[in-house]
């Protein structure tokens, strides 16, 4: 097909130019919005459009990792006003490639959510943009007005009866407008907190309406997988796992960044693109998928490739994508400390499982980094995450549990030195040393 | 005196009513407290800060109760429900930014200026606040200036020049 010549598969071809590469122009010279164009010119069905983002095996890039394709057939096809929502509300620990996707290429994301209301009738959609990265908010409205002078938005689009418009909506400081029902409390202009599931957004969603949302990543996607076709972008994968990833690359590394590679690409390649180990020193721990994710050990990691099923193999969750690296100059009662910390702050405070517990995670976690454990408290803490898991609104819970669990199951030793004795088995000088923020010798 | 009056006064500016008419005009007729994250953002800007008074002018500008509006402004974090410095600085601390040196940045930062978390210098000029994370970790450390402003890979010296800058 000539379209695979004219349109990349990556997703990110459009980031070579850096700040320069974004605008409209730009994303057309590489072939954007040619998708479009061919599904309004060909009237391609409903169906069929939706049957060839099923093929490619696209996972939702928000966390979840349900099949996308899926997620878009559940919406009902009669009702007369529905709305597509994109989250890119990115605020996960250690993600930070939806940010990257609207700084240099929003294009790809507004012709994904076009063509998803084709797929799923949708005539007005939304962007939650994360409050924090306000530049972006400014670039994406930036974008969107060239997409709407364009004729790509609007009333019937480049001619055709197909009639879609989009709006950039900003979050200002809550990581729970993430979750998806949360973030459609919060477009209403309210408390993001989630809403009970069932019903799921598909049918009672933005304005209690039907409603298809996606991360901006999954969105990117598919004018690249229509451009290529379902099933190739699926072989760029593995089985089960289409297409490529952004994986956002943190931590103990030579160079942190956003890395787009195939599924089932080894953890030690990913590593390597980073620049590897900063400083040369020893991996110590990863947290592959988003501060939710339970965290592995060096040596799990390092056998892992990343894409869903062999992280959750393992034991943990690709998540989000964003590959946390420690190295050995870390205390994990410190790293947990921190995490569980943001739990604690980010709760909606709905349920009491949550409300509570992260309080109860944070308080004992703090008390052991600070020389208060007690022998019984990693106990303790395992009680509370038993109490939290699977017992509340919304997710926010398990992902409060999950480092927890994870650390003390991992570096339980750890954990046994600091109540034991009163300190960290890591030297704090050493501890200091690693984050590279005073110059070596420096006071 | 009229100009302290005017920004004592909870009314808002002919141009922040047209901002906010922008944000308005994005959601179906029907749903215009939709606009309400981006009005209180508009305020703030405006008056600096969000009191109670400011918070119900925005309510009443869009039809909704001043109990909704407050139950908003109180729920997102990057309102500033208190008088805050001419600069308030945000500084992630989360675990990502802290292997890059996001607490070692905060720390830096509250020597510099002689203040803890949530205090304002005594000039007024500087608020400090711990930020969870941002979305750009790979920048760590990071830190945002007045909310819209992000500031990546800030080690000592680029902290030094920041706060040179801020005048
Ligand atoms: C506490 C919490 C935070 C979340 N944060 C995000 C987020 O920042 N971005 C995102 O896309 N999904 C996030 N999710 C997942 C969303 O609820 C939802 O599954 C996702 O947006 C669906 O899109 P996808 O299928 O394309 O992944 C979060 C979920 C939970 C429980
Ligand atoms: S689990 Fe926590 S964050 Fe989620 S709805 Fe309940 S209280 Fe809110
Ligand atoms: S942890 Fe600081 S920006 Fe993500």
């Amino acid at each position: 097909m000539a379209l695979i010549d004219t349109i990349n598969p990556l997703l990110t071809t459009g980031w070579s130019k850096g700040d320069a590469g974004w605008s409209l122009k730009d994303y057309e010279a590489r072939g954007g919005y040619a998708q479009l164009k061919r599904i309004l010119a060909s009237k391609m069905s409903q169906d069929d459009l939706i049957a060839e983002v099923k093929k490619s095996v696209l996972r939702g890039r928000g966390g979840a990792g349900f099949p996308t394709g899926l997620k878009w057939s559940f919406m009902p096809k009669a009702a007369p006003e529905k709305y597509v929502v994109c989250n890119t509300d990115e605020g996960e620990p250690g993600t930070f490639k939806d940010r990257d996707l609207m700084r240099f290429d929003p294009h790809s994301v507004i012709e994904g959510m076009i063509i998803a209301a084709y797929a799923v009738g949708a005539k007005l959609g939304y962007n939650y943009i994360h409050g924090e990265i306000f530049d972006m908010y400014q670039r994406f409205e930036e974008a969107l007005d060239q997409a709407r002078a364009a004729g790509y938005l609007g009333n019937n689009i480049l001619g055709s009866d197909f009639s879609f418009d989009l709006f950039a909506h900003h979050g200002w400081g809550a990581y729970i407008c993430g979750e998806e029902t949360g973030l459609l409390e919060s477009i209403e202009g309210k408390k993001g907190q989630p809403r009970y599931k069932p019903p799921f957004p598909a049918n009672f969603g933005l304005y209690g309406k039907p409603t298809t949302i996606n991360n901006t990543e999954t969105f990117a996607a598919i004018p690249f997988i229509l451009g290529m076709g379902g099933e190739a972008y699926l072989n760029l994968g593995k089985p089960n796992n289409g297409g490529t990833k952004l994986f956002s690359v943190s931590g103990h590394v030579n160079r942190p960044g956003n890395y787009e590679v195939p599924m089932g690409t080894p953890f030690a390649k990913l590593l390597e693109m980073a620049g590897g180990m900063r400083g040369g020193r020893k991996l110590k721990a990863v947290i592959p998928g988003g501060s939710s994710a339970p965290v592995l050990p060096a040596d799990l990691m390092m056998e892992c490739t990343m894409d869903y099923d062999s992280i959750a193999k393992a034991g943990s969750m690709l998540g989000s994508g964003a590959v946390i690296v420690m190295d050995e100059t870390v205390c994990m009662v410190k790293a947990l400390e921190r995490l569980s910390y943001f739990y604690f702050e980010e709760s909606c405070g709905q349920c009491t499982p949550c409300r509570e517990g992260s309080g109860w995670l944070y308080r004992v976690v703090h008390r052991i980094e600070h020389g208060q454990g007690r022998p019984e408290d990693l106990d303790l803490l395992n009680r509370v995450t038993d109490n939290m898991m699977g017992k509340t609104i919304c997710a926010l819970a398990d992902a409060a549990a999950f480092p927890v669990r994870s650390f003390i199951k991992h570096f339980k030793s750890e954990f046994e030195y600091h109540i034991e004795h009163k300190k960290c088995l890591v030297d704090p000088e050493v501890q200091r040393a690693g984050s590279g923020f005073f110059k070596a010798g420096a006071a | 005196m009229n100009n302290q009056n005017d920004m004592l006064s909870p009314e808002l500016s002919p141009e922040s009513l047209k901002k906010i008419d922008r944000e308005v005009a994005k959601y179906p007729a029907d749903q215009k407290q939709s606009a309400v994250m981006a009005a209180l953002v508009i305020a703030q800007d405006e008056k600096g800060w969000l009191s109670k008074e400011t918070i119900a002018a925005v309510a009443g500008y869009l039809g909704m109760p001043p109990i909704a509006a407050y139950e908003v402004a109180s729920f997102y974090n990057m309102y500033d429900l208190q008088p805050v410095g001419k600069y308030k600085l945000t500084v992630c601390t989360n675990l990502p930014c802290a292997l890059s040196g996001g607490v070692h940045a905060a720390d830096y930062v509250k020597e510099k200026l002689g203040i803890d978390f949530n205090e304002t210098t005594p000039d007024g000029k500087f608020t400090l606040k711990e930020g969870e994370c941002m979305g750009a970790c790979g920048d760590a450390p990071v830190m945002l200036v007045n909310n819209k402003r992000m500031c990546s890979f800030m080690l000592p010296e680029q902290i030094d020049k920041l706060l040179a800058e801020c005048k």
